[in-house]
């Protein structure tokens, strides 16, 4: 061994002062690490967030309830919306997609990784300036305080005369930076996957995470932007007198709707890719199969990514839109479920036959199958624009969206988390806690969320910091308060777990789950340089050739 | 553990893939056209709703002679990409410079109708829907033509000390793409103001 | 073509897990919804039911939801059937240990299938939907219509008929329509500030009130009664108490109710006191009293203000100790309203609710 490299195991292992150790992340391109930042700034605004819902739940136990005031409740559902979308679930995803995305293309780092890092620190300002407005905003009434415009600020709510003071503009500004965040990691992971893949890796042999995250990409380019553009033009009205949505001006709020549910539609399904892309590869390794029909998710996954930017108006078929623009939002909406649905079947196809093993991640992924294919029929119901006359802007709506986001997206994270935590700091987490995590996690989330579509159905609407005795509304809203506080107590499992497991879990090696893509062909934790020499593959699971060389997936693509 | 030591598999021909910073230059560009895109919606959108104020057809004059400075440039820049690549060092930095005049005389052209348009006619951000979109737009592609003139200017510099040479002609290729995304903005620009908003 | 393979393989021991609750939970799920769906009209379930329809174009909206539903609920049955029989059938056994299962890669088949199914579902579904668009939104206007103007303010609703020459605010009155000889109501939408959104499930879909844009709804409710709902769209701090009331006459009392809206406001000797520190102090600034100098658009009409069953658009009954209390402190029954706390002594807050009162 040279000096040089020796010096380096030293530099390692030697006791370095805590100040080294900050020093060191906060200025690390390494994507690995900048992955881990993101996960763990998801996890701390996951918890903040969390407590926001909490707190509308409990105003909302019984009608006229006076836990909080309407004032601190409408900048309730405003920071909690904000929050989860662009610092928790985007956040998460990304730090996800940025550990391993390199990994599995066999790249040593992501193609500008010093663009990576002020990816990073843009969404973190972002969150810190929204927060921030806790202290330094002024609501609608000038209270100085956090928005509490909804986080869709419909137009003219958050315009000077509606919203004076600068609770708005903190939601603005600071989801215009993390939305040029979000621009650069888009461009990055683009650039990496497009550019860096290791010999023999051609498109047709990317693991489905890889592919998921490279139209999430493409996506993030042409849906965030527009809400910039938005953002943009509000601060225009907002500072230099602008009439962009000024309806006494000729403006028009409906204008902002659009510009919004542009981004807002595609957004979503920009949060569902790599979810899917966690099932994608969970669900296979679990099942001892290879994904069922690569080819045809791929295709799925590019048809969603296109079709999904045609769906939009169905976030506003209550505004009086004529019959045709209508209609035509409800096929598009429609279609869309049709390649969503074919990778539910795809995943049932892999699963079919194969020689499931219960590992926690597995018992996410099941959770994930059952509550998306629901979540993807009341989506059906909302496409089909008189049904949604009624049910929109109700509590059925958000019963929906969040079957989606906690029942879809939040499972297959857990899902990811089980799955790659050992990859990514050498321990196993304790499959004892993750049991209880899931159970609990489970019955609180359909005690909440199943519940939450019937008062929507009793016309509850949302947005409401309390509602009128004598609907039907009391009791459902209780036990769906109540079904939060069970998720409560998973998530803090959750986290224990993770604590825990990071110091005593059992030692995981570099391939636990005998997986056949190539981030489990080095240690865990990987070393900076992720791989001695660049692979070289020949087929969609390296790893499978490697450890049937006399049958290899080469003979059969 | 080492990774992948049986079998290494044979490549059936060199292993190519596109530049990174032409991919990245691209995404950019792509998504500078999505916000440029709403700009354009908005505008066409307002055509003819302002309540009040100067119209177009009142105080637009077109700007041929600006923007033939600012289409020419775009062939100056990739003729001056072009002869670096070649490592023709003198003559990219002549033609360089001259894109940078061309885009400073833009600018100045757009700051000197501006002016017009304010002091002459009374037309500023906040005088009616006309005023607030036709400024964002044109003010969004200026400050993005200013940025490349930062950018110009930047390797202009690094060009006059020597610094830039063959080498580089893959980076300066790709700031090349994005001064033509900028005159390719003005394209629509200029259609969507002086051609169909009028 | 399939594609299969099989081998040896090192495999982890696991125990099996049943995972037959989960669709427990989405099966009591369903079976809520058809309860709910399921209600008898007019069940004390809910007045704000939207599966109990009480005029065309929510009967319409019924018709189409039960059929999306059975068909969703089809497609749940199947597809969570499959699932829970391959997690149940296919889990991975102890004697396991050491073999791959088959290697399966796809099927073109089988993907083609669960193509076209899913597109003559989506086109099936899109048929029924689109017919029900144009009943509702394309339906003719027949000459017996009533015309009012809907106007959605922070955070109460004005309502205009102005073939008919009234102004009140909160409560709307429409008259029961005869299947045999139609009168529906049709509601011209607008905002005087921020988007709103007119509700009341019985009757409904619901509608938004944006301002610089004109929408428009109708219904034809055929038997008379109280219908509820309220404002829908997020439009500010009170935007949870714009409530909506709806009162669905029989012929002969709706035109009863109409001739009495349509006399100026009373003029009782008893309340002069009252009108005087009504007149003097700014409450004329933003209400109206017909046949009075009080002509403020910005609050509600006050010309008949006790044929109203609520204050505050709802969020109150119309008493006198509620009255006194809304005009003293209005914060204190909707907190963030936009009417100011007057600042009147006592003597002259009794002097304006003893006003108000008589305004019948």
């Amino acid at each position: 061994m040279s000096t040089s490299a020796i010096a380096i195991e030293n530099l390692q292992t030697t006791g370095r002062t805590w100040t080294q150790t900050l020093h060191e992340w906060v200025t690390t391109v390494d994507h690995k690490r900048l992955g881990i930042l993101y996960i763990l700034y998801a996890l701390s605004y996951l918890v903040i967030a969390g407590v926001e819902a909490l707190i509308m739940r409990i105003q909302l136990m019984h009608s006229h309830n006076t836990f909080v005031s309407p004032q601190v409740f409408n900048r309730m559902f405003t920071m909690h919306g904000t929050t989860m979308i662009f610092f928790v679930a985007m956040p998460v995803l990304f730090g996800f997609a940025n550990y391993l995305v390199p990994l599995m293309i066999g790249a040593r780092d992501m193609a500008f990784p010093r663009l990576n890092a002020f990816s990073f620190w843009l969404t973190a300002l972002g969150g810190l300036l929204l927060y921030f407005s806790f202290l330094g905003g002024s609501g609608l009434y000038g209270a100085g305080n956090a928005p509490d415009a909804g986080w869709w600020a419909y137009a003219p709510l958050p315009a000077k005369a509606f919203s004076p003071g600068h609770s708005s503009d903190y939601w603005t500004i600071a989801l215009l930076v993390s939305g040029f965040g979000s621009i650069g990691t888009a461009i990055n992971i683009l650039a990496t996957v497009l550019c860096m893949r290791c010999p023999g890796m051609h498109l047709g042999r990317m693991p489905l995470l890889v592919w998921l995250n490279l139209v999430m990409s493409g996506m993030i380019l042409i849906a965030v932007t527009p809400l910039s553009a938005a953002q943009i033009m509000l601060l225009v009205d907002r500072y230099l007198g602008g009439h962009f949505f000024d309806t006494q001006a000729g403006g028009s709020a409906t204008l902002w709707m659009h510009f919004f549910w542009i981004f807002g539609h595609p957004e979503v399904y920009i949060l569902i890719l790599p979810s899917f892309a966690f099932i994608s590869e969970i669900v296979p390794v679990f099942s001892r199969k290879p994904i069922f029909g690569y080819p045809v998710m791929v295709a799925a996954t590019v048809f969603i990514g296109f079709v999904s930017m045609s769906v939009w108006a169905h976030h506003m078929f209550t505004v009086g839109m004529n019959s045709y623009a209508n209609s035509f939002f409800t096929i598009t909406s429609m279609a869309v479920g049709i390649p969503t649905g074919i990778k539910i079947f795809n995943w049932l196809g892999t699963m079919w036959g194969g020689r499931i093993q219960f590992k926690t991640p597995m018992l996410f992924a099941i959770g994930f199958l059952f509550q998306f294919l629901i979540a993807g029929l009341t989506g059906i119901m909302l496409a089909s624009s008189p049904f949604d006359w009624q049910l929109s802007l109700s509590y059925f709506v958000v019963a929906h969206f969040h079957y989606v986001i906690v029942g879809g997206i939040l499972f297959a994270l857990f899902a990811a988390f089980y799955y790659w935590y050992p990859k990514m700091t050498g321990r196993l987490l304790s499959e004892r806690l993750g049991k209880w995590h899931f159970w609990l996690f489970v019955i609180g989330f359909h005690l909440t969320f199943d519940v939450m579509h019937i008062p929507g159905i009793l016309g509850m609407p949302r947005r409401i910091y309390t509602y009128e005795p004598g609907r039907g509304w009391d009791t459902l809203n209780l036990i769906v308060t109540i079904g939060t506080f069970i998720q409560a107590v998973a998530i803090l499992v959750f986290v224990w777990n993770l604590v825990v497991s990071y110091c005593k879990g059992a030692k995981a090696g570099n391939d636990p789950w005998d997986a056949w893509t190539l981030e489990w062909s080095v240690t865990s934790p990987p070393p900076a340089y992720n791989f001695a020499s660049i692979p070289i593959v020949a087929s969609r699971r390296p790893l499978w050739d490697q450890k049937h060389p006399e049958d290899p997936d080469s003979r059969y693509e | 553990m080492s990774a992948l030591t049986i079998p290494i598999p044979e490549l059936p021909r060199p292993w190519n893939l596109p530049n990174r910073g032409k991919v990245a230059m691209a995404a950019l560009i792509v998504a500078e056209s999505a916000i440029f895109t709403i700009f354009v919606v908005a505008y066409l959108y307002y055509v003819g709703k302002s309540l009040s104020g100067p119209t177009p057809r009142e105080v637009l004059e077109t700007p041929v002679f600006y923007t033939i400075c600012l289409l020419s440039s775009s062939l100056t820049v990739h003729l001056a990409a072009k002869y670096l690549e070649r490592g023709r060092r003198s003559a990219f930095l002549a033609l360089w410079f001259l894109t940078f005049v061309l885009g400073g005389l833009f600018l100045f052209g757009t700051g000197q109708e501006w002016h017009r348009l304010i002091y002459e006619h009374g037309l500023t951000i906040s005088t009616n829907l006309f005023g607030t979109t036709y400024y964002s737009m044109v003010g969004l592609h200026a400050f993005h033509l200013t940025a490349g003139l930062v950018m110009l200017g930047t390797v202009l510099i690094f060009g006059l000390s020597g610094r830039v040479g063959q080498d580089q002609s893959a980076r300066v290729g790709v700031l090349g793409m994005y001064w033509h995304f900028v005159d390719a903005v003005w394209v629509v620009v200029f259609t969507v103001v002086y051609i169909l908003g009028r | 073509m399939l594609v299969v393979y099989e081998s040896n393989a090192m495999r982890n021991r696991q125990h099996p897990v049943t995972k037959s609750v989960l669709p427990v939970f989405a099966f009591l799920f369903w079976c809520a919804a058809s309860a709910v769906a399921a209600a008898p009209a007019g069940s004390p379930l809910s007045s704000t039911n939207i599966f109990e329809p009480a005029s065309t174009p929510a009967r319409s909206i019924f018709g189409l939801s039960v059929f999306v539903l059975v068909v969703t609920a089809i497609i749940f049955v199947v597809v969570g059937t499959l699932l829970t029989y391959s997690v149940v059938k296919f889990r991975g056994k102890a004697s396991d240990a050491g073999r791959e299962p088959a290697q399966v890669y796809g099927s073109t088949q089988i993907e083609l299938a669960w193509t076209v199914i899913p597109v003559l579902i989506v086109a099936v579904l899109f048929l029924a939907t689109a017919r029900v668009i144009h009943a509702i939104q394309d339906a003719p206007k027949p000459k017996t219509a009533l015309d009012v103007t809907v106007i959605g303010h922070q955070y109460w609703w004005e309502f205009r008929y102005p073939k008919l020459g009234i102004v009140t605010a909160n409560e709307l009155h429409i008259p029961a329509s005869d299947p045999a000889h139609p009168t529906p109501t049709f509601l011209k939408l607008l905002s005087a500030d921020t988007d709103h959104s007119f509700w009341v499930p019985e009757l409904g879909g619901k509608t938004d009130l944006i301002p610089n844009r004109v929408n428009e709804m109708w219904m034809d409710p055929p038997r008379p009664g109280i219908y509820l709902g309220q404002c829908a769209q997020y439009c500010g701090t009170q935007h949870a108490k714009m409530l909506l009331r709806v009162s669905v006459d029989p012929p002969a009392d709706f035109a009863a109710w109409v001739r009495s809206q349509q006399q100026a406001a009373v003029q009782d000797e008893k309340a002069t006191a009252g009108k005087r520190v009504f007149e003097t102090t700014a409450c004329i600034n933003c209400h109206a009293v017909s046949g009075t100098a009080a002509n403020g658009r910005f609050g509600p009409d006050l010309a008949h203000l006790m044929s109203r069953t609520t204050i505050a658009s709802g969020a109150a009954e119309n008493t006198t100790a509620n009255l006194r209390l809304w005009i003293q402190s209005p914060d204190a029954i909707k907190p963030g309203a936009l009417m100011p706390a007057m600042q009147l002594s006592d003597a002259d807050l009794d002097a304006v609710v003893a006003y108000m009162e008589t305004l019948r």
